[in-house]
């Protein structure tokens, strides 16, 4: 049953100044870009949100731009945006190849990848690439701006350190080193949300998050740690098993899951090498 | 927050723009905004406010993707065609099979297999000038209707 749409209001600031004031005056407002998340709800009816924030046309958080050595995405840069960015294809290759794997051409022409982080899911596909390139949310608010850790985000399923009145401004990715590896495990190679989908960088510190096997995206410290000893991979995957916990749904078992996951950390070690 | 889908549909008397799942998976329901493809049925009405909106009655009948749909047997039943033949209107005319398959990856077929798709889009791609760009669309003019 769809979402009588006579009930929900929408307002349509038209700079970023504008809508934080918004934000300010009533943080009950849902923020919306690309829609591409929040429609298949209202289309079912399980929205409960009535009261939106329309940001799609602030173009001022658009834009991909190295600040330094920082490469800055606006938290509206669409999947097709991050695909088609040399910036993104030079510092990032994996948040490109992540995109690409996100519902068709008609999705990566909306979604982005601000509504992705802000969307939460636990199989969100670019949330792993995120984790391990340590980046950062710039949450900007009428009070400001500020900057968190990206691995230090979100507070359990689908919850976030992100106040109403906030908006997600932007990910910044710090300068990488390291050999970078992403891989996605859905039911066919397009339009499939992810049963498994992990993200690593081969360095002397390894780094490996892996998405749907939890609450929220996870690094693994453990296994990123057995594998900077030089442990062996059976060792890594010993350790991965402990710190995932899949559940059985709609998309796939908990065997499944765990199974697939750690013949993923062994493909990427062996990829990587 | 009215659908774009649900403009085209019921106000503008544009049906050739098909609802099927409602969530962005299958495509049928694909409309260009400034020439590119999207789902109109996850697009909020707002966001088409002053843009280019092109339906597939904007082909008039007479794209060459059109044609070849039919003679290379591209459309069975012809839920998915104007979805199909909307998206691969932004593939360069010179596209290999790998780069069609990525662009209609977002279009959904349970009738052709997608072969007599494929065959239709290069049959077209062969029929028409080689510019590497898409075809200047001719647009359906919702504008002025859809602005009620």
């Amino acid at each position: 049953m769809r979402t009588a749409m006579s009930r929900l209001t929408l307002v349509e600031p038209r700079t970023l100044t504008e809508a934080l004031g918004i934000l300010h005056e009533d943080p009950s407002r849902t923020p919306i870009a690309g829609c591409t998340d929040v429609y298949v709800n209202l289309n079912f009816g399980t929205l409960p949100d009535t009261r939106f924030l329309d940001i799609w046309r602030l173009d001022e958080l658009r834009e991909i731009a190295l600040d330094g050595e920082v490469l800055s995405i606006g938290a509206l840069a669409t999947y097709a945006d991050l695909i088609r960015s040399p910036l993104v294809e030079e510092r990032l290759p994996i948040l490109a190849a992540a995109s690409r794997e996100i519902g068709g051409a008609q999705i990566q022409n909306r979604g982005t990848i601000g509504g992705n982080v802000a969307n939460a899911s636990p199989a969100g596909d670019t949330l792993p690439v995120l984790a391990v390139a340590e980046a950062r949310v710039v949450l900007a608010s009428a009070d400001g701006v500020r900057r968190v850790p990206f691995n230090g985000f979100y507070t359990g399923y689908r919850a976030s350190v992100r106040r109403p009145d906030e908006l997600i401004a932007a990910l910044e990715i710090p300068q990488l080193s390291g050999r970078q590896w992403f891989r996605k495990v859905g039911t066919r190679a397009a339009q499939a949300i992810s049963k498994i989908v992990m993200a690593g960088i081969r360095s002397r510190s390894p780094r490996l998050a892996v998405g749907s096997v939890a609450p929220t995206v996870v690094r693994l410290p453990e296994t990123e740690a057995v594998l900077a000893a030089g442990g062996s991979i059976d060792a890594a995957r010993a350790a991965l098993a402990r710190e995932i916990q899949p559940i059985d749904d709609v998309r796939s078992t908990a065997e499944y899951r765990r199974r697939v996951a750690e013949n993923l950390l062994a493909r990427f070690w062996r990829e990587t090498a | 927050m009215k659908r774009l889908l649900d403009v085209l549909r019921e106000e503008c008397g544009l049906t050739g723009t098909k609802e099927g799942c409602g969530e962005g998976e299958c495509g049928a329901c694909t409309v260009l905004i400034e020439g590119v493809p999207v789902n109109s049925c996850l697009v909020p009405f707002a966001h088409a406010r002053g843009a280019r909106v092109t339906t597939i009655e904007g082909l008039n009948g007479s794209h060459p993707l059109q044609e070849t749909f039919v003679s290379e047997g591209g459309a069975q039943c012809g839920i998915c065609t104007p979805g199909m033949i909307l998206a691969a209107t932004v593939l360069p005319g010179d596209a290999e099979l790998e780069e069609i398959r990525t662009a209609l990856a977002g279009n959904i077929c349970r009738c052709t297999g997608y072969e007599g798709i494929y065959r239709a889009i290069r049959a077209a791609a062969r029929a028409r000038p080689r510019q590497g760009d898409p075809q200047p669309a001719s647009r359906a003019e919702p504008g002025a209707d859809a602005e009620r």
